[in-house]
């Protein structure tokens, strides 16, 4: 048994050790934002945070997660009104969506360890997570309005 | 020719004999389980600390298991040796044993029943402990909540598993000995001295070992492989890019990061730090003494480094083959790596461990680059909170091999590591199985 809190609950599951975050957290716990794009950790749409930090959670086994807090999209703020996904709509990013949950909780780590990204930074933490639909020029947009906004108004967590 | 047989087979024998005479030791008589209140609490909390600081309960407790109720198996060149059972219990642990038999035990690997211990079992450094933290260190194990565990054993072969064949090995390698304060040093640098060596025995991972398993006096700290990971040199020939100065020391073993050189991300480190040397039992002052002491092994102080312009370096490196130009070894390491590495000013922040100040690429050999890589590292695991995800199942030999390349290459100024492939491969197939 594995024991963890998934946004902001305690939760222990019984899936074998090395079973993929991602599987525990959309089979066996029933969070379906958190996306399966490729499997190996090279898409980024299964992007979660643990301990804060963005992770692929599709090649991260449940057991290294033990004692975590661990967050989907739908953790990321409790009444879904991060800075990134209020510029996220305002700016209508998503083409498909597929992969924007894994995007902004990416962006999300991002931004608290750079609070004012410059082009490169943006382009180099955000290269792992892909998006077939190219909307990465809105992307970079976002961030940088929430970027503006959460500096404006000081750290929001 | 049946004469020579006799002459064969009676030198065999009677040198067999005269091992056995020479090695024989006495059982020490057995004791009624002592009441636990007979100990000071004072002594037990000392032994507390120095359990920790010997991190006893590493060897000493199984995945999972009660802890110092034995049978975690360690890995030696010659056979799986069980961590035997330190809790009282009076059949399967040490309940019976008497303090003389404990001390004996401690300073000349010899089991209470007479038997002598193999030296997975670091008896030749606890041999230095002084009297006092021997005591305390018994008073400590003999309160602890008895455990029923019976060990396995060894699976050394014959004749190693003779355990009287144990005394040719300590006339080799063992002297029976305390600690000597070194006068030329202050007190706290022989407390780091005597921490090290006496008690956590750094030696044990980071001294080379001949092929009888004993510790090479000319290469004390040397650096050596442990379980397929480097334990790096610990002397002046460490090639971290930054030295290690007593305070990257102190902060690497007390949290088990340095932010300018790396986490402790190997299977054999982590328990020594999560384990062994963790707050609240263990004082900082400690982990100073041997932060300082480690800082004068590595001749810290005569490597005057210019701290800033090797991190300016690592930055400018951090975002390296990012331009336009087609190098798929680059956008293999973007793909999978550069989300959580890369760096910028005013970084490289702890959170985003710097591959350009960390000795994984600067080593010899790549295999502290390959292992975590391959495995990953949980959130108990190298720097307080960080996960990394194990590449095992989404790269092949082949790109792990390129990954390490590439990063030698654009990170380091050093030849390039021979054939890699092959010893990720190798490495993988080491891979523990759960």
């Amino acid at each position: 048994m594995t024991t963890f809190t998934l946004n902001g609950r305690t939760v222990s599951v019984h899936s074998p050790p090395n079973a993929p975050l991602l599987w525990v957290i959309r089979d066996e716990l029933g969070f379906t934002g958190t996306k399966f794009g490729c499997g190996i950790g090279f898409c980024g749409a299964c992007t979660v945070h643990v301990n804060g930090r963005a992770t692929r959670s599709c090649i991260t086994s449940v057991v290294s997660v033990a004692g975590a807090e661990v967050k989907t999209i739908e953790g990321l703020d409790p009444e879904g009104k991060h800075p990134l996904q209020i510029a996220w709509v305002e700016l209508q990013v998503p083409q498909c969506g597929y992969c924007q949950p894994g995007q902004i909780m990416q962006a999300a780590t991002l931004l608290k360890d750079y609070p004012d990204p410059d082009d490169a930074m943006i382009n180099a933490v955000m290269a792992g997570n892909l998006c077939r639909c190219m909307t990465y020029l809105r992307i970079r947009k976002a961030i940088k309005l929430a970027a503006a906004r959460m500096q404006e108004r000081g750290a929001h967590g | 020719m049946w004469r020579m047989t006799i002459l064969i087979a009676g030198t065999v024998v009677l040198g067999t004999l005269a091992v056995a005479l020479l090695s024989w030791r006495r059982a020490i008589a057995p004791i009624q389980r002592p009441n636990p209140s007979s100990f000071p609490a004072a002594l037990v909390a000392k032994g507390e600390v120095l359990a920790a600081e010997g991190h006893c309960v590493s060897c000493h407790t199984k995945p999972d298991g009660p802890p110092y109720a034995g049978g975690y198996g360690v890995n030696t060149p010659f056979g799986v040796i069980y961590g035997s059972n330190l809790t009282p219990d009076p059949k399967t642990g040490i309940g019976r044993w008497s303090l003389p038999a404990f001390t004996r035990a401690m300073r000349e690997g010899v089991s209470r029943n007479g038997g002598h211990l193999f030296p997975a079992f670091p008896y030749y450094a606890y041999t230095e402990l002084s009297d006092g933290d021997v005591q305390a260190l018994y008073a400590y194990l003999m309160t602890r909540l008895p455990v029923s565990a019976t060990v396995p054993p060894s699976t050394l072969p014959f004749p190693l598993s003779v355990r009287f064949f144990q005394e040719g090995w300590k006339l080799l390698f063992f002297r029976n000995r305390r600690y000597q304060t070194n006068p030329s040093k202050s007190a706290e640098w022989n407390r780091g001295a005597y921490l090290s060596e006496a008690l956590s025995d750094c030696g044990g991972c980071h001294t080379p070992r001949n092929l009888l398993g004993g510790e090479e006096m000319g290469h004390v700290y040397a650096g050596t492989v442990v379980d397929g990971w480097i334990a790096p040199a610990l002397t002046d020939a460490n090639p971290s890019p930054l030295p290690w100065t007593e305070d990257a020391l102190f902060r690497y073993l007390r949290t088990g990061v340095s932010p300018l050189h790396g986490a402790a991300t190997a299977a054999t480190m982590t328990p020594v730090i999560r384990d062994g040397l963790a707050l609240p039992v263990v004082s900082d002052s400690d982990v100073r003494a041997i932060a300082l002491y480690f800082s004068d092994v590595d001749r810290a102080r005569d490597r005057p480094t210019d701290i800033g312009a090797m991190m300016r370096r690592a930055i400018d490196t951090s975002l390296a083959g990012r331009e336009e130009t087609y190098d798929p070894d680059a956008d293999l390491y973007n793909s999978a790596c550069l989300s959580c590495h890369a760096n910028a000013i005013p970084g490289p922040l702890p959170a985003r461990p710097e591959l350009a100040l960390n000795s994984a690429l600067t080593l010899a050999e790549p295999a502290n680059f390959i292992e975590p890589v391959l495995r990953g590292i949980g959130s108990r695991d190298g720097a307080p909170g960080l996960v990394m995800p194990a590449y095992a199942t989404s790269l092949s030999d082949a790109e792990v091999a390129r990954l390490a390349a590439y990063l030698r290459r654009t990170r380091t100024t050093l030849p390039p590591w021979r054939d890699l492939e092959k010893k990720v491969s190798a490495a993988r197939r080491d891979l523990p199985h759960d």
